[in-house]
């Protein structure tokens, strides 16, 4: 049987074998991997790209103080772009199993319909959940748009629940009593995370430094977005193609982890949440425009001065 | 005549969405008949099959070849001479003593006959079948080749086409059609030579079933076996087995079982979480309770190491364990200390809050059981504790317990049976085939809150329009139909559908509710109910004749006579529907609306009989018919006796017919014929008062 941590080993070298960038996870919180400017943002424009990275998700409304099973507050996705789709992507997924010791043979496998779609990146994409002897693995989607914008090639994006996942390999009911490595489980290394965060998340945050921190983050995004946007192309060419794009994005992901926060502390009523979800794409689809226009000045010949 | 051939077409695909398989082969089948129709192609027997992998169709005998044919062309009029004929016979690539004439009514013109030689029917298949492929609609489709291109439900991975034993040479989307199929992902080989006589054997052999119908048997026979002998019974959902029949190349049932002390929770939720959620079959014992047993299907041929039952079972127990969290977490809280809670969830941007949704059915529901004569106090009650179940753990986790859910909660915290049975059910019917409440308050509360829908989003304009109707308002309204007909309900619509609309008049005026403007008619009803009573009867009308299966003209003759209320209607319909059938009807029905048009000539004079004046014969004896069939109509209908009452009007026929042939309505003295117009007129009024007859759409009636 396979440590946690040698799973994700696995996995890794699979899709490093398979041509991926490995990459670490992203430095600030994300509710998904597929929030990072990894993913958010490589999946524009027309270069190929394939990247594979373990993410930590926070997704504050979904703490249970360590109590529940198999709820986090934070959970690791592992996160794999391949852009453009190969022909083959199904097949390749179907080994990444075996690589990690599933016999194919042995387990039930379907392709569930579930179009992902995520309302604050205006994003979306065409797929599946796959179900392993009836629990879901991993999501499978082909995406269609990002930040609002119509994809060039069409990435599939995987992504693997390594709790459930590593749970089914050690045959485990609960997520924390999976191995880690041996002699030490998920829940030493991750139980106080959960309990300590559920309390600040659902009991201790200040509602009001929140709301100030969404507004500050949404205050520097947008300038940025809107400087960059009056930058001409010939004169401020320079400036222009080095103007700091994913800085602009580091702050709409704060934007999202504040109102993640807010929302877990039931802060945002179910007629704001339209309007502050709202806020969010528009910074998230201001970044993308943005990111794709700078992607084809930067990839534009040079004009000799 | 031209050889045949077998064809075959196989589309291969990544998994597609079950539900929209069997749609898509329709589809295919249709666009490939129209191909084969316009090009002249005999198809002989054709076949569609699909899997979750692939869409198939076949031909049995597919002509190879077109007919030859002769085409003529038509040319100038001779008349227009021989520079005319040159000029047509260049544009042709003739010369001019290749044209013929034609003579035509319209005189005489040069023509063109020339034979056509006939198509091989690869070629047409060739350059036809990617754009047919194509043209196949989805619901929603992706693409996966770049920006622009191709488009289907799920990237298509590979094609086999063969007419015979050739490939018909195409490609789509990059892919190449070519000979060799694709077996089962994991028991299958990736390439299948095969030939038509051994294609589905040798896919079978690939773990494969192609066959549909083959499927369902491998589940059904499998569930009957995995039971056999356990004393369980399998609970049938139909449903159910046609989503995994799709889903599924080569299913295989497993029996797994779960904790006993998980049926402490209402089967209810374990049904929703096996069913819906995990997709599997439910189980009963002897007694029809629930057992801790499921049947779940999988895509493989056995569970040789019993990996999948234990699996399986290891994620039930997790979904249950979340369940009795949910049930648990939700009891803390009384559902009646919700109420309040309710402000902050939005039933509809414009309309506002469940908490304001809920006084509106409060209200309605008040007057629906005032109406009726009923009780209101628990009507009122479940009205008011109704949509709480929303702010509900359970109900945030599994959406399609909504009233289900309040109802139990309700039932656990010690309210009476009246009022959480009306909340269970008050989402019901769900469909014109699902049950509509079981109780007389849950049929008025669900009416309520259907009605309370209907009035706000028509009062604020959001009136569905098309195939346009996001707020399913056209289902709401169809619920109180089936609820009014099948609960026996005595609700005068019209009625009640001109109060609620002033009261949402008045309390939209009150509110100063953004979007409303009251809107009144010269005759000073509201626009709104004029409009909401259109709604429904459009409404009544689809169910009775899609529904219930009511002729078009029945309906409409029943209508026109405004009955009080819907279950007369029915009865009424019933009625019209038994004694059309018999000998008479047709006939009088034909000589109503020959008086109707008379009546109508005459500007519908009123005014009553004066017995003096009618003329011995033909016109005293319908008099003294009429009068004693109307006297017996009245005591029949007293009881709503239509089927004796119309089968007495049908009596009448040959007295009708009498004065028909032997009586001039159109007499040369004003006072006699007056009073003939008189007699047809009460004779008319009285019997359309059942029914109008002269909508009835007979075999002599021709207009």
């Amino acid at each position: 049987m396979d440590s946690y941590q040698e799973t994700i080993f696995k996995l890794k070298r699979f899709w490093a074998q398979h041509g991926c960038v490995i990459q670490e996870p992203y430095d600030i919180e994300v509710g998904a991997g597929t929030m990072c400017p990894e993913t958010f943002l490589r999946v524009l424009g027309p270069k190929p790209y394939s990247v594979a990275y373990v993410q930590p998700s926070r997704r504050p409304a979904d703490g249970r103080y360590g109590e529940n099973p198999n709820r986090l507050y934070k959970h690791s996705q592992l996160q794999v772009i391949l852009k453009p789709a190969p022909a083959n992507v199904m097949d390749l997924y179907l080994e990444s199993l075996e690589a990690v010791g599933i016999r194919l043979d042995q387990h039930d496998l379907k392709f569930e319909e579930d179009n992902w779609e995520s309302p604050t990146l205006g994003a979306w994409g065409i797929g599946w959940q796959v179900m392993l002897d009836g629990l879901e693995v991993t999501q499978f989607t082909y995406f269609q748009q990002c930040g609002g914008v119509d994809l060039d090639l069409v990435p599939a994006e995987l992504t693997y629940g390594l709790e459930r996942l590593v749970a089914f390999l050690q045959d485990r009911k609960s997520v924390y009593d999976i191995e880690w490595v041996a002699g030490t489980s998920y829940r030493d290394v991750r139980f106080r995370d959960e309990q300590q965060f559920s309390v600040y998340n659902f009991e201790k945050a200040d509602v009001k430094m929140l709301w100030q921190l969404f507004d500050l983050h949404e205050k520097e995004a947008q300038r940025l977005i809107d400087e960059y946007r009056s930058l001409d192309p010939e004169k401020d060419g320079t400036e222009k193609r080095r103007w700091p794009l994913l800085s602009a994005y580091d702050h709409v992901l704060n934007c999202s982890h504040s109102f993640n926060l807010l929302d877990a502390r039931g802060a945002i009523s179910v007629t704001e949440r339209v309007g502050v979800i709202a806020r969010v794409r528009k910074l998230a689809v201001g970044v993308a425009t943005s990111w794709v226009d700078q992607q084809a000045l930067l990839n534009a010949p040079e004009v000799a001065a | 005549m031209s050889d045949v051939k077998p064809f075959l077409l196989e589309i291969g695909v990544e998994e597609i969405p079950h539900w929209m398989i069997v749609p898509a082969l329709g589809e295919l089948e249709r666009l490939f008949r129209d191909l084969c129709t316009a090009n002249q192609l005999e198809t002989g027997e054709v076949t569609v099959d699909g899997t979750a992998r692939r869409l198939v169709i076949r031909c049995s005998a597919l002509t190879t070849c077109q007919a030859d044919r002769d085409e003529l062309v038509m040319g100038p009029p001779k008349s227009a001479g021989p520079g005319a004929a040159m000029g047509f016979a260049k544009k042709n690539g003739v010369s001019a003593d290749d044209l013929a004439t034609e003579v035509t009514p319209r005189g005489e013109y040069y023509a063109l006959r020339r034979a056509i030689a006939g198509r091989e029917t690869s070629d047409i298949l060739a350059e036809s079948l990617t754009a047919l492929i194509a043209k196949i609609p989805w619901p929603k489709a992706m693409y996966w080749t770049g920006k622009g291109e191709t488009t289907f439900i799920r990237p298509i991975r590979w094609i086999v086409a063969l007419l015979g034993d050739s490939i018909v040479e195409f490609s789509l989307a990059g892919v190449n059609a070519g000979a060799l199929s694709r077996g089962h992902r994991r028991m299958g080989s990736p390439e299948i030579a095969f030939d038509h006589a051994n294609y589905e054997e040798r896919l079978e052999k690939n773990g494969v079933i192609l066959s549909a119908g083959k499927r369902r048997k491998r589940i059904e026979d499998g569930i009957g076996k995995l039971l056999k002998g356990t004393g369980f019974a399998l609970i049938p959902d139909e449903a159910l087995l046609t989503d995994l029949v799709y889903l599924t190349e080569f299913p295989t049932p497993i029996l797994g079982s779960f904790d006993e002390k998980f049926l402490a929770l209402p089967q209810e939720v374990l049904s929703m979480v096996m069913r819906h959620h995990q997709r599997y079959f439910t189980v009963q014992d002897s007694a029809g309770n629930m057992a801790p047993r499921f049947v779940a299907i999988m895509n493989i041929k056995a569970d040789k190491k019993g990996y999948v039952v234990k699996g399986n079972e290891r994620v039930l127990e997790a979904r249950f364990n979340d369940a009795r969290f949910f049930w648990d977490q939700d009891q803390h809280k009384k559902l009646a200390d919700r109420v309040d809670d309710l402000a902050a969830v939005t039933f509809q941007a414009r309309l506002g809050s469940y908490f304001e949704k809920r006084l509106g059915v409060e209200a309605g529901a008040s007057r629906i059981a005032r109406e009726l004569g009923l009780d209101e106090t628990a009507i009122r009650r479940a009205a008011t504790l109704c949509k709480t179940d929303l702010m509900t753990e359970m109900v945030k986790e599994f959406t399609d317990l909504q009233g289900i859910m309040g109802g139990l909660y309700a039932k656990a915290q010690g309210e009476p049976e009246p009022v959480w049975r009306a909340m269970y059910d008050h989402y019901k019917p769900l469909s014109m085939d699902g049950p509509i409440p079981a109780t007389v308050e849950g049929r008025v509360l669900s009416m309520a809150d259907k009605f309370d829908s209907l009035e706000g989003c028509f009062a604020l304009g959001m009136i569905p329009t098309g195939s346009k109707d996001p707020l399913g308002l056209r289902r709401a309204a169809q619920g109180i139909v089936k609820i009014l007909v099948e609960g026996r309900i005595r609700l005068n619509l019209d009625r009640f559908i001109t109060a609620g609309a002033e009261e949402t008049n008045r309390v939209f005026l009150c509110e100063r509710k953004a979007g409303y403007v009251e809107n009144r008619t010269p005759d000073g009803s509201l626009e709104l109910a004029k409009q909401l009573r259109d709604f429904m009867t459009e409404r009544v009308k689809y169910y009775f004749r899609d529904v219930r299966g009511f002729a078009y003209d029945e309906i409409s003759a029943v209508l026109a006579a405004n009955p009080p209320d819907l279950v007369d209607v029915e009865a009424r319909l019933h009625a019209l529907k038994m004694v059309r059938q018999t000998q008479d009807f047709e006939p009088l029905a034909a000589s109503f609306k020959r008086i109707g048009n008379i009546l109508k000539q005459a500007g519908r004079p009123g005014g009553a009989v004066s017995p003096e004046l009618l003329e011995p014969g033909a016109e005293q004896d319908l008099y003294q018919d009429m009068t004693r069939v109307l006297a017996r109509v009245a005591v029949l209908r007293k009881s709503d006796d239509y089927i004796q009452a119309l089968l007495a009007v049908a009596t009448l026929r040959p007295a009708v017919d009498n004065f028909f042939d032997s009586v001039l309505v159109n007499a040369p003295d004003a006072a006699v014929r007056q009073n003939r117009l008189a007699l047809l007129g009460q004779l008319f009024s009285e019997v359309s008062s059942i029914a109008d007859f002269s909508e009835i759409v007979t075999s002599s009636t021709s207009e």
